[in-house]
């Protein structure tokens, strides 16, 4: 008797939540006519929230000046944020918020590629167009070979930066022998240490040694004093800022002199603060631009003015993901989630922060990288490569 | 490899490894002394360790003071920390089945890590540069300014906690309440302010450790206590728990095993070393290598 009450209760509980939310829901789909609702979704808390910061600050500037320049087709842009916490499960629930109550026509965000992964499934069932601004894993558009149809990126996938790196290793500084040394709970860096070896060995070279870490390690001593041993020309660390910083510290303190190269998890201000200026001297990074590049300047000058600190890559390309989607909002004539789509697929030759870009079949942009070397703890822009179509 | 740069990397690899250890050594040490004393195996030690290295971050880059007196603001604040803890999560349940107590230092771990995620950010902080880093190149060896500090400073603070529990009042009533607390009481030892003290000892200890990880490495974060914490838990194992000169050897020990299964074999290994050792010497000899077997008493 008293379990049937409890039930009774819990169900009426339930039922009257779910008329509320269908309230809610009724609120949030009185759509204002001259309005398209985007949503964002990003990393505005948690541990990634640096990340995720950043780039919804760069989305914001593009739909804040397409809005300023008068809309899109008559219409402005309503950018709704949705804060994912920094974790999958909350990236899902975002999304679904996004789709379900905002009723958004398109979806950017979330920063990293776990997030994103944790989203596409929603977008695609909901037929609703995302764009992922800085995942760099290859899974995020493409998965066992089937192109997501609904899904789109605004950077260069990992692949590249590997083969970028090892062919600067091999081309520019020489080098015949290379250490690998990646972070062995990251698939960003695992995927990373394997291409670099692929493209490095294709091209002559000889990969001596392969070491891992785990993220949060502080000690490298042990394991660059054996990398010592093996005497390569360079040092491969794809890894992020964190230990990469204590990675380059270390084995400049162990008296290890050769070039260290990397990718674009370095390209954070706090590595200078972590390694020190002058063990940075002699590394190398890929990334995606570079500030002293002069097709830039106008939006790194136009973000210091919104908000008064610095771009990041991460600004840079959550602009650039904004470009794309007013682009294509703009070309398909209509708010229409599969028109958007079709027009995303069809971006060609745009002009956004970090270059030109064209959505290649795999939804990948065609863009170029660019390769920073440190000095004096300032980055200095070394080479700039545009891959072949 | 040929014989004299395999000893050569043998001899970097010890000179690693002691200076790894050491830092095992003093979190351990915390460990170590509060099992000794209440028989919990207070899971929050390493999240004390990091709320150390906070505060000599903050005394470093706020209050622009040298190392050392930043080591003692931060071993003095972190012990009273240690000090309040023991009073509000533990003292209550100094009666209850142990588990109740294990349990609730979880969270008192789990509650240090996000209170101060909360108040300083998840992103990790730079220590100042609070004293030049000079490298020693003594023949193929290198060796700096700041694996000595930490080996200095690490000997002077184990003979000062081997005075303190050998030569003191306080540390024969240490030694009194770890043997038997009843009886000690009845001989007219406060209990609870003997184990307060003790909390309070062990947690600047691990504030010492935080401080020289911090400026050694120069990079701290609110999680950086979970795996050290869990490696000193084992180097007190390894040496006996609750025996402090085990804690000391154990640290080292772990410490020098780790940088030879990173140099020799693989670095991926180094954590399943660590924890094989774990197994093995529970499996072996549970008491730890500076350990008696002492029967159970009915």
């Amino acid at each position: 008797m008293n379990l049937s009450k409890k039930c009774l209760a819990m169900t009426s509980i339930v039922l009257g939540m779910s008329m509320m939310g269908a309230l809610f829901a009724g609120c949030g789909s009185e759509e204002k006519s001259n309005e398209i609702n985007i949503g964002a979704n990003f990393e505005i808390t948690g541990n990634v929230a640096n990340y995720g910061g950043m780039a919804l600050d760069g989305l914001k500037l593009a739909i804040k000046q397409a809005n300023d320049a008068g809309g899109i087709n008559g219409k402005k842009i309503n950018l709704i944020v949705a804060d994912n916490k920094s974790e999958a499960s909350e990236a899902a629930n975002a999304a679904t918020k996004l789709i379900s109550t905002d009723k958004v026509k398109v979806l950017v965000g979330p920063a990293t590629t776990s997030n994103v992964l944790a989203t596409t499934q929603i977008a695609s069932d909901n037929k609703i167009p995302l764009i992922a601004p800085t995942g760099t894993s290859p899974k995020i558009t493409v998965e066992n070979g089937q192109v997501k149809p609904f899904i789109f990126r605004s950077c260069f996938i990992d692949p590249l930066q590997g083969d970028v790196m090892a062919t600067f290793a091999s081309k520019t500084l020489k080098a015949k022998t290379a250490a690998v040394f990646i972070d062995s709970s990251s698939d960003y860096s695992k995927s990373l240490g394997q291409v670099f070896k692929e493209k490095f060995e294709a091209a002559g070279g000889k990969v001596l040694i392969e070491e891992a870490f785990l993220q949060k390690d502080q000690d490298f001593k042990s394991t660059l004093t054996k990398i010592k041993a093996a005497n390569a020309d360079v040092i491969f660390v794809p890894a992020y800022y964190e230990e990469v910083g204590k990675i380059v510290k270390q084995a400049r303190e162990l008296g290890i002199t050769v070039p260290m190269l990397g990718t674009d998890g370095w390209d954070d201000a706090k590595l200078v603060e972590i390694a020190g200026a002058a063990s940075l001297d002699n590394t190398f990074f890929s990334t995606h631009y570079s500030a002293q590049d002069k097709e830039v300047q106008g939006f790194v000058e136009a973000f210091k003015a919104e908000y008064n600190k610095d771009a990041n890559v991460f600004a840079a390309l959550g602009y650039d993901a904004g470009k794309m989607l007013i682009d294509a909002i703009k070309r398909a004539g209509s708010d229409d989630p599969e028109k958007i789509r079709k027009a995303l697929e069809e971006t060609k030759d745009l002009q956004v922060a970090t270059g030109t870009i064209t959505i290649d079949k795999n939804h990948d942009p065609i863009k170029s990288a660019v390769i920073l070397e440190m000095k004096n703890g300032e980055k200095i822009l070394k080479e700039k490569i545009t891959p072949k179509e | 490899m040929d014989f004299s740069s395999f000893s050569e990397q043998l001899i970097q690899q010890l000179i690693n490894g002691v200076s790894l250890g050491s830092i095992y050594a003093l979190i351990a040490l915390g460990y170590t002394m509060v099992y000794g004393i209440i028989k919990l195996i207070n899971f929050a030690h390493g999240d004390i360790y990091m709320v150390g290295a906070y505060i000599g971050f903050f005394a470093t880059s706020m209050l622009h003071l040298p190392v050392l007196p930043a080591l003692i603001i931060s071993m003095v604040v972190t012990g009273l920390l240690g000090m309040l803890i023991e009073r509000l999560a533990y003292r209550p349940l100094r009666h209850a089945p142990k588990v109740s107590v294990l349990i609730t230092a979880i969270g008192v771990s789990l509650f240090l890590e996000y209170t101060s995620m909360f108040f300083v950010s998840p992103q990790p902080r730079t220590f100042p540069n609070v004293m030049e880093s000079v490298t020693y190149h003594m023949g193929p060896f290198v060796v700096n300014s700041q694996q000595i500090l930490i080996l200095v400073i690490t000997t002077i603070l184990m003979v000062i906690l081997t005075y303190i529990v050998q030569k003191t009042k306080i540390g024969k009533a240490m030694r009194a309440v770890s043997f038997d607390t009843e009886t000690a009481q009845l001989m007219g030892i406060d209990a609870n302010r003997v184990i307060s003290i003790t909390f309070g000892i062990g947690s600047a200890l691990a504030a010492a450790g935080g401080v020289l990880v911090g400026v050694y490495y120069n990079s701290i974060d609110p999680l950086m206590g979970i795996m050290p914490g869990l490696k000193a838990f084992i180097a007190a194992v390894l040496g006996g728990i609750g025996i402090i000169p085990g804690a000391m050897a154990g640290g080292v020990i772990l410490g020098v095993i780790e940088s030879l299964v990173s140099g020799f074999l693989s670095s991926t290994f180094r954590d399943a070393a660590a924890f094989a050792i774990l197994i093995l010497v529970l499996l072996f000899k549970p008491s730890g290598l500076f350990g008696k077997n002492t029967r159970e008493k009915v």
